[in-house]
């Protein structure tokens, strides 16, 4: 750990230079990070008993339009520049062309994402609204019945299957109950009616005023957002609670308390604001955590995104898609990573002091 | 009685006469600590109960867990005394096929671990001990890793490698090992310079003496405990690639692919799919209990 000199603060402003020297450093990180990732996904793609050939020709094709594909992907040439070629081509957004949908597998991507952006980002708001007050809650009452219902609950989140949970759910809240819709994002009768403009159908149907369409996208939205806000509360309450005991032990707290200022005040603004700190990192993490979530709640929702993009090109042996969805999802995992990083230098000074 | 009482004095002794004595008198407080918490107690239970079965799976389970009954009148049936937890499409007795499937739970955690931790364990402590760019090197390639969501790595590794439980092993270790790197150069950033380390290097030691023969032992407790408290999420990867199809094949009495066996029929026979789930779910929720309380006795600072 470095020490912090005082002389160094020079107030808000003071901040920038540090502030950009660290993103200098970060982008170098990135860049070194995002070249393994290519390189990683690179030789996984080298490695597959499929013949890529074949994958593009088809198995009928005669021998001179197999060599002839054979020389187009550049398979003649030593490894090293088979990477070069992989790495131009990423690089310039080319990631090949989906085996199952004809398509460039950036546009596949780009298709299906949003539906796994809502799925998500459904899921880390419910997570964050409920995790973060019972984690507080249960480091307020730390070793009372409700810490320990509140962990308890949040250890099964860790230990159920998140499949699993979503077929009982399907089971009970839409077969046995009909509370929620059932697989998909929309009801076909609806589908039609709703144009696709930003992707995120919540957003779309209520800017076209489609409410009967966007009750319909909210009671699919339902269940699988629930259930994965439920695994990201498991972890975010079980942080909030390990952040806030430690912030509670703080002097500071002592003294606010001898100076008479009221409970709720010292739990949600004295300390639940330097807690809020290390949260944000826990709950960026969490939200990258659900895209990967994702892949088995999309296959039990039969939901459309990239998680379902992902297996069905995993169970067609698509290779292409199958690396060009890990490497987005990577992309996304580090962009977070990096998102908390800088959003922890602005809110955090000492942080912003350290160089 | 009275000789129960000197074996625990002799455990519990401030001077212990030999190395032995001493580190069995360590493992010792640490059960006494251990024993204190309930819930780890539970877990205990559960994972020594997963052991049993995978153990004495023949003898437990009633019915053959491959070769179902007759299929004209065993299919699907409820559960009931002579099937206690139904059975499924192919006229299997689903609580048979639970038992036999502890087996490949237990490889699968079992060979993970024992692939995943040395690999860990041979870059973190490397990395801290040679620092310089050997570390700079090393800790890229470990952070490259955590890049990736571990599922939608394993994934990728199972699509290159093609499906099957040995494959899903292999991929799951590949992707295991970085936090165990992590946290064993961690460990041996705070040992390597201790005069001891000095003192052998001193009297002629190699590198990899010093790592192997002095590092290492010593990080081993903390990465254990941190394997310990994986072993829940390997196991759920495991079940995720089973259901995806990617993992044990059929028909291997694997408890995820037994779940996606089930799912096409959950809405009239919920059994099919629910039973392995419950297996899943209790076993996983042992290692997550026994962990915790690992944690908290070996390292009471992070536990807070």
């Amino acid at each position: 750990m470095s020490t912090t000199s005082p002389e160094n603060s020079g107030g808000r402003w003071g901040a920038l230079p540090i502030l950009g020297m660290k993103a200098g450093k970060l982008t170098a990180t990135i860049a070194v990070t995002f070249f393994g990732l290519l390189v990683v996904t690179f030789l996984i793609g080298r490695v597959v008993p499929v013949d890529p050939v074949l994958a593009v020709v088809g198995d009928r094709a005669s021998k001179s339009t197999y060599d002839a594909a054979y020389l187009a992907l550049g398979l003649d040439k030593p490894l090293y520049h088979q990477f070069w070629i992989y790495l131009k081509n990423a690089l310039s957004g080319d990631l090949g062309v989906s085996v199952l949908t004809k398509k460039p597998i950036i546009e596949d991507i780009a298709r299906v994402f949003p539906a796994t952006l809502e799925l998500a980002t459904a899921g880390i708001l419910l997570g964050t609204i409920t995790g973060v007050p019972l984690g507080v809650w249960g480091a307020v009452r730390q070793g009372k019945l409700a810490d320990q219902v509140i962990r308890v609950v949040g250890l099964v989140g860790y230990s159920a299957p998140i499949f699993w949970l979503g077929l009982l759910g399907l089971l009970v809240f839409y077969a046995k109950l009909g509370w929620v819709a059932g697989p998909g994002r929309i009801d076909i009768a609806y589908e039609y009616s709703v144009t696709q403009v930003t992707g995120l159908l919540l957003i779309d149907t209520a800017m076209q005023g489609n409410w009967a369409a966007f009750v319909n996208v909210l009671a699919h939205l339902a269940l699988p957002a629930t259930l994965l806000g439920y695994f990201s509360m498991a972890y975010i309450s079980r942080m909030t609670r390990s952040f806030m005991l430690a912030e509670l032990a703080q002097e500071y707290v002592t003294t606010a308390r001898v100076k008479g200022v009221a409970e709720w005040r010292i739990i949600w603004l004295h300390a639940l604001r330097n807690a809020a700190v290390p949260l944000v990192t826990v709950i960026a993490l969490s939200y990258a955590g659900l895209l990967e979530g994702s892949v088995l709640t999309e296959t039990v929702f039969a939901w459309p995104g990239l998680g379902q993009y992902l297996t069905n090109s995993l169970q067609n042996a698509d290779m292409n898609a199958v690396l060009g969805g890990t490497l987005v999802i990577g992309i996304i995992f580090v962009g977070l990573n990096l998102l908390s990083d800088l959003l922890y230098t602005v809110l955090d000074p000492r942080v912003r002091r350290r160089t | 009685m009275s000789a129960g009482v000197s074996r625990r004095d002799w455990l519990l002794s401030e001077q212990p006469a030999s190395r032995r004595q001493a580190k069995l008198g360590q493992a010792y407080r640490t059960w006494v600590q251990l024993r204190r918490n309930k819930l780890a107690m539970v877990g205990l239970g559960i994972v020594l109960v997963l052991v049993l079965a995978a153990i004495f799976a023949d003898v437990i389970a009633p019915y053959d867990p491959l070769s179902g009954g007759d299929l004209r009148t065993a299919r699907l049936l409820p559960p009931s005394w002579a099937h206690l937890m139904g059975t499924d499409d192919q006229a299997r007795d689903i609580f048979s096929r639970i038992v036999h499937g502890s087996r490949l739970t237990l490889m699968v955690v079992a060979m993970v671990a024992v692939i995943a931790t040395p690999i860990g364990l041979a870059v973190g402590t490397t990395a801290g001990y040679f620092g310089g760019w050997v570390d700079t090197v090393l800790m890229r390639i470990t952070d490259i890793f955590l890049a990736f969501p571990r599922l939608i790595l394993a994934l990728a590794f199972v699509a290159a490698l093609g499906p099957g439980i040995e494959n899903a092993i292999i991929a799951i270790a590949i992707t295991s090992w970085p936090p165990y790197a992590r946290l064993a150069r961690a460990e041996t950033l705070t040992i390597r310079n201790a005069d001891y380390i000095d003192a052998i290097r001193l009297q002629g030691a190699g590198s990899g003496r010093i790592i192997w023969g002095h590092v290492v032992p010593l990080c081993m407790s903390s990465v254990i405990v941190r394997v310990t408290l994986d072993m829940a999420g390997i196991i759920l990867t495991a079940a995720g690639l089973g259901f995806l199809g990617l993992g044990a094949q059929p028909p291997q009495p694997e408890w995820g692919a037994m779940i996606a066996s089930g799912r096409r029929f959950i809405i009239d026979f919920w059994w099919v799919a629910t039973m392995p789930g419950i297996a899943i779910f209790v076993v996983s929720l042992g290692f997550n209990l026994l962990g915790d309380g690992l944690r908290d006795v070996l390292d009471p600072k992070a536990a807070q």
